[in-house]
């Protein structure tokens, strides 16, 4: 066993567990595999933090990607939005760090102060990936702060939307706990107090009778007035708006329950409903609260101002200094470095501008640019670092009016319901019954009977498991999508999956696996040359080395000498005694190829040039599966901003040419959802990009799709992980059946309310029959449709 | 019988206290992270373990 242990630590970096290269860095026994986590390691080190180590095995994060620029976090006028709390001597900040992962980095962040005393105090919360820290801002800057945090491992994500939204759930959901623990304080006592009544009081006892009922009527009036407020509120609002939603019969019920156990209470003719009514309240609240299941971690509403830095550097006097995004004007000269991202529409003022605009356009291929041509916002500058002149304030550009298109401001509430429109017609027929049974006896000449079924009717057939069914049900469902990466916005969402007709698709990151790359060779290699490329390629960070390395798959079985790396054009190497070199046709001092889709790697072994691996995209895993499956009962649609190339691979995939589109432009995927809806279609659209982000909030169900749910994802309303997007017929499947158990539990509860009714009408209801027809019908749902929306995702393998 | 009265009143003031305890612990936010306290309460007071020490008991 320890055997086995030392061989995986010795080819595993000590810190990130990355396999290590052909000269690892060596530091106190220890192998690391590159200098970034080798410098974590030291810092650690030197402060007593080894125990880091202890707790898990290779906790760290890759140091390989650069760390970023923070000069903005000194500007006070940036710091002061970001920070929670700020006097003369301490500072109080939450970062968000999304490579929060294990105990290993609780352990860790809560011991900061160790490795600068300035730091008092960290507190982690793990599920939300954040991290409170307290420091004195007169030892240590926030920027100093936000560069130790880099230093180790644990780069603070930065961004001003994030920042802005933060508390305001916190409260509302901490309103709505202590309301249920108010109607289940009331609802236990309550309880407690009426059962002497239903189980009858011996003469002895009658004494007790009026003051059990006077502190049942206390214990209603918290519930009533606090707890009970929002349906109140709601009923009536949505009566002045003319729509019967079922907070109005459960508001009447509430009421009437309260009315009348007044009555009684106060005439001493009964008992009262009080235990019915907290009991109904408590249920209904703890209903609203499963209903409103949030990811800590995710962002469904992300726009542009998260995709985007904080701050800019703005040149002035041929100074550099940060400006924050929302101070950029029109005629400032910006610089961009490299991996950084444009902000705003601009002008090329110097350098050489190599755009990566895929996030944008879809486009996988690098667009160049030259000297004084319009750079629109939101590439990704490739190449070294250039000058800019903004022509339109950020708000203005090209893809931030696309965002701020006004289609987006109407609120995406209009999901339509089951129980929403269930509910017109419950309250009618409720109401129906109610005056009914009440003129009824009213015929009869029996005035007090009259209204005892009348109210009866409200109270009794108060459609409490209805109100359930949905919660639950949807919440059940929530938690299995969950456990199968596939997160969604709210319980409402899964209604509007059940309805989709139209399915579109976006490519590139979509239905393409951005990690993997299939190659083909054009040429003659034979194995062992094979062999040679890939423990050439090995040794090289690059994106196009790695992949093609893992394309291989062979294990390692050579190391190169006198390694050699161009970055960004080629890599040589002596392998077996061979001179091995890779890459472009310019590294290699060839005639360039024309005509190549894709990314091409050449071979070129002692000066005889063999071929080239041409690099395609390859399709996310079961997705010609995937696009049979849903293409029985859907339309599928294909929108790409790409170029025309993959349109021989996918007609297979696709039933016609014309649900084909390339070169769409951001507004073109959108206008073609719109024509799309107006043919009556109910459109799902999966997508990734910025680019996808107008079509995802047009569509009736935007999904985006991501290999790392910690990245940037445009708004929506669902996201999904890509290692699940083979199971999206499933997905469906389930959603489809979850609406079928709604419908069951609303039937169900229906057969409970007629029961009850059956008492009502007569006016003989009597408040032990309704203490437990409340309860019975409410745990019959409750268990029903956890345990339906569970089997059925079973049958869906989802489970 | 008329103990029960005070009996009664006793018992609905207990839970009235337990119920402002509960105020008072969502109040300060006690119920905000339900999960990082599980973690944190296994480490060590002070370092022990050494880092080369590594074994399957110590991991979490």
């Amino acid at each position: 066993m320890s055997k086995i242990k030392t061989l995986t630590v010795e080819t595993q970096c000590y810190h990130c567990g990355e396999d290590l290269p052909f000269s690892p860095y060596i530091l106190a026994d220890k192998q690391f595999c590159c200098l970034g986590c080798q410098g974590v390691y030291q810092i650690l080190s030197s402060h007593n933090l080894e125990n880091y180590y202890a707790y898990n095995d290779v906790p760290g994060q890759t140091q390989k990607t650069q760390t970023p620029r923070l000069e903005y976090l000194d500007e006070p006028t940036i710091t002061t939005d970001l920070v929670d709390y700020q006097d003369e001597e301490t500072t109080v900040i939450t970062f968000y760090i999304p490579a929060i992962h294990c105990s290993s980095c609780i352990w860790l962040l809560e011991n900061l102060y160790k490795i600068n005393p300035a730091i008092v105090q960290s507190r982690i919360d793990f599920l939300k990936k954040q991290v409170v820290i307290t420091f004195k801002n007169k030892a240590l800057s926030l920027r100093e702060l936000a560069e130790t945090l880099s230093r180790i491992g644990y780069e603070p994500l930065i961004s001003l939307q994030d920042v802005v939204k933060k508390q305001q759930n916190d409260v509302s959901d901490r309103q709505l706990i202590r309301k249920i623990a108010v109607a289940g304080f009331c609802f236990g006592n309550t309880m407690l107090l009426s059962f002497p009544e239903y189980f009858g009081l011996s003469g002895l006892e009658q004494q007790f009778k009026d003051f059990f009922g006077w502190l049942n009527l206390a214990f209603c009036l918290p519930v009533v007035f606090y707890c009970a407020r929002d349906y109140f509120s709601s009923a009536w609002v949505n009566l002045k708006n003319g729509v019967l939603n079922l907070d109005f019969p459960l508001a009447l019920g509430i009421a009437v329950m309260f009315l009348r156990s007044a009555a009684e209470i106060f005439s001493r003719s009964g008992a009262g409903f009080a235990d019915t009514l907290c009991g109904l309240v408590f249920f209904l609240l703890v209903g609203r609260w499963m209903q409103k299941h949030t990811y800590h971690h995710l962002s469904f509403e992300r726009d542009y101002r998260s995709y985007f830095p904080v701050a800019v550097t703005l040149l002035k006097d041929n100074k550099e200094s940060p400006l924050p995004l929302n101070k950029l004007k029109q005629g400032d000269r910006i610089l961009i470095r490299s991996n950084e991202i444009i902000p705003a529409d601009a002008i090329l003022l110097n350098g050489t501008a190599k755009l990566d605009f895929s996030f944008v356009t879809g486009e996988s291929i690098p667009v160049e640019k030259v000297l004084g041509e319009v750079v629109y916002a939101g590439g990704r500058q490739l190449d070294g670092a250039i000058e800019l002149e903004v022509i339109k304030p950020v708000s203005q550009s090209y893809l931030t009016r696309l965002w701020n298109n006004e289609t987006f401001t109407a609120d995406k509430d209009r999901i339509k319901t089951f129980s929403g429109t269930a509910s017109k017609y419950f309250s009618i027929a409720l109401l129906a019954v109610a005056i009914g049974s009440g003129l009824f006896w009213l015929f009869k000449e029996d005035p007090s009977k009259a209204l005892a079924s009348f109210t009866a009717v409200l109270i009794i057939a108060c459609p409490c498991a209805l109100a359930l069914s949905s919660p639950f049900t949807l919440a059940a469902v929530l938690s299995i999508f969950d456990k199968n990466k596939f997160y969604l916005k709210n319980t409402a969402v899964i209604e509007e999956l059940a309805r989709i007709d139209t399915f579109v698709f976006d490519k590139t990151g979509t239905i393409t696996n951005p990690e993997a790359a299939n190659f083909t060779f054009n040429g003659k290699i034979t194995d062992l040359q094979k062999q040679w490329v890939s423990d050439l390629a090995r040794n090289s960070g690059h994106p196009l080395s790695r992949e093609l390395v893992k394309w291989i798959a062979l294990p390692k079985q050579y190391t190169a000498l006198d390694y050699q790396e161009k970055v960004g054009r080629g890599i040589s190497g002596l392998i077996d005694g061979q001179l091995i070199r890779l890459g472009s046709t310019t590294f290699l001092g060839i005639d360039p190829i024309p005509q190549l889709q894709g990314s091409t790697v050449h071979v070129m072994i002692e000066d005889q040039y063999l071929g080239y691996f041409l690099s395609s995209q390859q399709w996310r895993n079961g997705f010609k599966d995937l696009v049979l499956n849903l293409g029985r009962h859907a339309d599928l649609h294909l929108l790409s901003g790409d170029q025309e190339h993959d349109r021989k691979s996918l007609i297979p995939f696709f039933p016609s040419i014309q649900h084909m589109h390339f070169r769409q432009s951001p507004q073109n995927k959108l206008d073609y959802i719109k024509t799309l809806q107006n043919k009556g279609h109910k459109v799902l659209m999966f997508g990734d990009g910025l680019n996808d982000a107008g079509a995802l909030k047009q569509s009736d169900l935007g999904v985006a799709v991501t290999d790392n749910i910690n990245n940037f994802t445009p708004g929506c309303d669902a996201i999904l992980d890509g290692s699940s997007f083979s199971r999206i017929p499933n997905f469906i499947r389930q959603a489809k059946d979850a609406v079928r158990v709604i419908h069951m539990s609303f039937g169900i509860s229906l057969v409970y309310n007629a029961l009850g009714l059956f008492f009502a009408v007569q006016g003989t209801l009597s408040p032990l029959i309704a203490a437990i027809l409340m309860p019975a019908s409410t745990i019959t749902i409750i268990s029903f449709t956890s345990i339906a929306a569970r089997l059925y995702a079973r049958k869906n393998h989802l489970l | 019988m008329n103990m029960i009265y005070m009996l009664i009143g006793i018992s609905i003031l207990l839970a009235l206290i337990f119920l402002l305890a509960f105020f008072w612990a969502s109040k300060t936010g006690q119920n905000d992270d339900t999960y990082t306290p599980s973690i944190r309460m296994l480490f060590d007071e002070e370092a022990t373990g050494k880092a080369d020490q590594k074994s399957d008991e110590d991991h979490l």
